[in-house]
């Protein structure tokens, strides 16, 4: 059999991956602002009697070589992990919404000199970038988020013109037009709230992207300083001693998986949602 | 034809441009003076730095280094190694090997599987098995392949001893790596066709040969695979880029060797002209597939070809 026709679309909070998802990403949130209080003995709290052990009372994710309970090391990593995400996210959305709803209100000559611009970098493997930045940055935890977030950019920016350009299809903005508003006015007040859906969307996957990434940086080495409970740093170390204690790499490895998954699957779910008809 | 093939080569030389003028204004930006970096570890006297300034030609003025660079870029000499000494260009091309293998075996893996379960969700849409499909494919595109990598490892290498964890040599030690990338690879794949075959469904000329009372498969394989996959296809192309960017990541966690530890490595020591060497010769890498599946594209589907005339 072949379904031929489009099932209804639903809202966010009826779709249960989406449900789910959020209710994961405000845990690894809660989880990691609460850290302090969690686990205030903070996650470099060493006990080399203890080191290699697997998962059991006391410390439920096992513990790291330096007998370091993995599972208080997440939970203090979602801070750098998440803010991370959250930074470069913020990075993204502040170079790409300005330049893309620019271009998209705008139009003319604007248009033509940013959006090439775009395509120029979009053209540019976003990983390979994000490294150039990282090497032109030096390697840190700041140069991470700042490289990965560039990298992301772009895409943002096309993604806000398009919906700018949608928007400012609209009689409301003909109207606006009308009764002499400027056009800064027009793109504030008419076409960035009545394009935000789809950039609220879009989002919430770039922060799938860019918490994949810059963990994959800081796996490779090039972020966090050596002993940081970041996730993809954690992953790193514990690849040193894969054999002996497999949870000290997997479980980073899940909360970060979980979490990119989360991120997308909200994006997925907000498409959805805010599928035109 | 050939004005679009004009355009879009004037296009990728452009964005190579670009891309190449953005390297040396990132190492213009970079504190640190190359011939100290270079004789550091030496206990070189001020003459010798000096000496070896002016030998790099670094003594001469902004703008003529840059023409210089543009000059030696387009001879295909990408500079030397401030660690090592040697021809960057040489450098690249003894790692190349090793990760276009990577990246080849991930492609097969990655677009098979990716066609297979997007043909298939987009065809039971709405069914178990859509939702499979879909979950698969997120699942594929969020899972980092240093942490599917190791999983792989510890099941299939340590527990089962089946295949070797790191290095390479052969076939036995490229499954894993082809396969793990492959997987994230078939995740983006199989979300683009099933996207791109829903679309065709529902398009008129798909209602209209329903309406003519063809069966189904006979719609299916003639009228809707045939519209949605020659489009597919030139995205696919654009994961070139990821795949890339992937097999940085998947030859640290199987220490392969390859571009991607070369950049790695490069980035740590600060060994600029080797980033920017892999950074440039990437960006060509992927202009040129790129330009080639567009030109490919525009010369197969005959719409376009009108269109672009």
């Amino acid at each position: 059999m072949i379904e031929w026709t489009a099932p209804p679309r639903r809202p966010l909070l009826r779709q249960p991956a989406a449900l789910a998802s959020l209710a994961w990403l405000a845990l690894a949130g809660l989880g990691a602002a609460l850290a302090p209080f969690l686990a205030p003995a903070g996650p470099l709290e060493a006990d080399t009697a203890r080191a290699l052990l697997p998962p059991g009372p006391g410390w439920p994710l096992g513990t790291d070589l330096l007998g370091r309970d993995v599972l208080v090391r997440i939970l203090w990593g979602g801070r750098w992990t998440l803010g991370m995400g959250l930074a470069a996210l913020g990075v993204a959305v502040g170079a790409g919404l300005p330049v893309g709803l620019l271009a998209g209100t705008f139009g003319g000559w604007v248009d033509a000199v940013l959006m090439r611009v775009v395509d120029a970098l979009l053209a540019f493997p976003g990983i390979l970038l994000a490294m150039a930045l990282v090497a032109l940055l030096g390697p840190g935890m700041g140069s991470v988020a700042v490289a990965v977030g560039a990298a992301a950019a772009p895409a943002y920016a096309r993604v806000a013109r398009s919906a700018a350009l949608e928007a400012r299809a609209q009689p409301y903005v003909d109207a606006a037009r009308a009764v002499g508003c400027t056009e800064w006015r027009i793109m504030v007040r008419h076409v960035l709230p009545n394009a935000a859906a789809p950039l609220v969307a879009f989002a919430a996957a770039q922060l799938g992207w860019v918490l994949l990434n810059g963990a994959a940086l800081n796996f490779l080495g090039l972020g966090a300083p050596p002993g940081t409970p970041e996730w993809g740093a954690m992953l790193a170390q514990g690849r040193g001693y894969l054999r002996d204690a497999p949870w000290a790499s997997a479980f980073p490895g899940l909360a970060l998986t979980l979490t990119v998954l989360a991120a997308n699957l909200v994006g997925d779910g907000l498409q959805e949602a805010l599928r035109p008809r | 034809m050939a004005r679009y093939a004009g355009r879009r080569i004037v296009q990728a030389a452009f964005v190579l441009w670009l891309a190449a003028t953005l390297a040396f204004g990132a190492m213009q930006l970079t504190p640190g003076d190359p011939a100290q970096a270079l004789l550091a570890a030496s206990g070189a006297t001020a003459e010798e730095i000096a000496e070896r300034r002016a030998q790099l030609g670094l003594d001469a003025p902004v703008p003529v280094r840059y023409v210089r660079y543009l000059a030696d870029l387009l001879r295909g000499d990408l500079g030397q190694s401030w660690l090592h000494g040697r021809s960057v260009g040489r450098m690249i091309a003894e790692q190349l090997p090793a990760t276009v293998e990577l990246a080849l075996a991930a492609t097969v893996v990655g677009v098979g599987v990716g066609l297979a379960l997007g043909i298939l969700g987009a065809v039971r849409r709405s069914t178990w098995l859509d939702t499979i499909v879909t979950a698969v494919a997120v699942l594929g595109l969020s899972t980092p392949t240093f942490w599917s990598g190791i999983l792989a490892i510890l099941l299939f290498s340590l527990q089962l001893g089946w295949l070797p964890a790191t290095g390479e040599g052969g076939l036995r030690h490229l499954v894993l790596p082809a396969s793990v990338l492959g997987f994230a690879l078939s995740g983006s794949v199989a979300r683009l066709v099933r996207a791109r075959i829903v679309e065709v469904m529902e398009a008129p000329f798909v209602l209209a040969a329903r309406a003519r009372g063809l069966s189904s498969w006979r719609v299916l394989c003639v009228h809707v695979l045939r519209s949605a996959l020659a489009p597919a296809l030139t995205v696919i192309a654009l994961q070139f880029g990821f795949l890339l960017g992937g097999a940085v990541v998947t030859e640290s966690v199987f220490a392969r060797q390859g571009l991607g530890k070369l950049a790695v490595e490069a980035i740590i020591w600060r060994d600029l002209p080797v980033v920017r060497g892999v950074i440039v010769f990437g960006a060509l890498g992927y202009v040129l597939v790129n330009l080639a599946s567009d030109l490919a594209q525009a010369w197969l589907d005959p719409r376009l070809r009108e269109e672009l005339a």
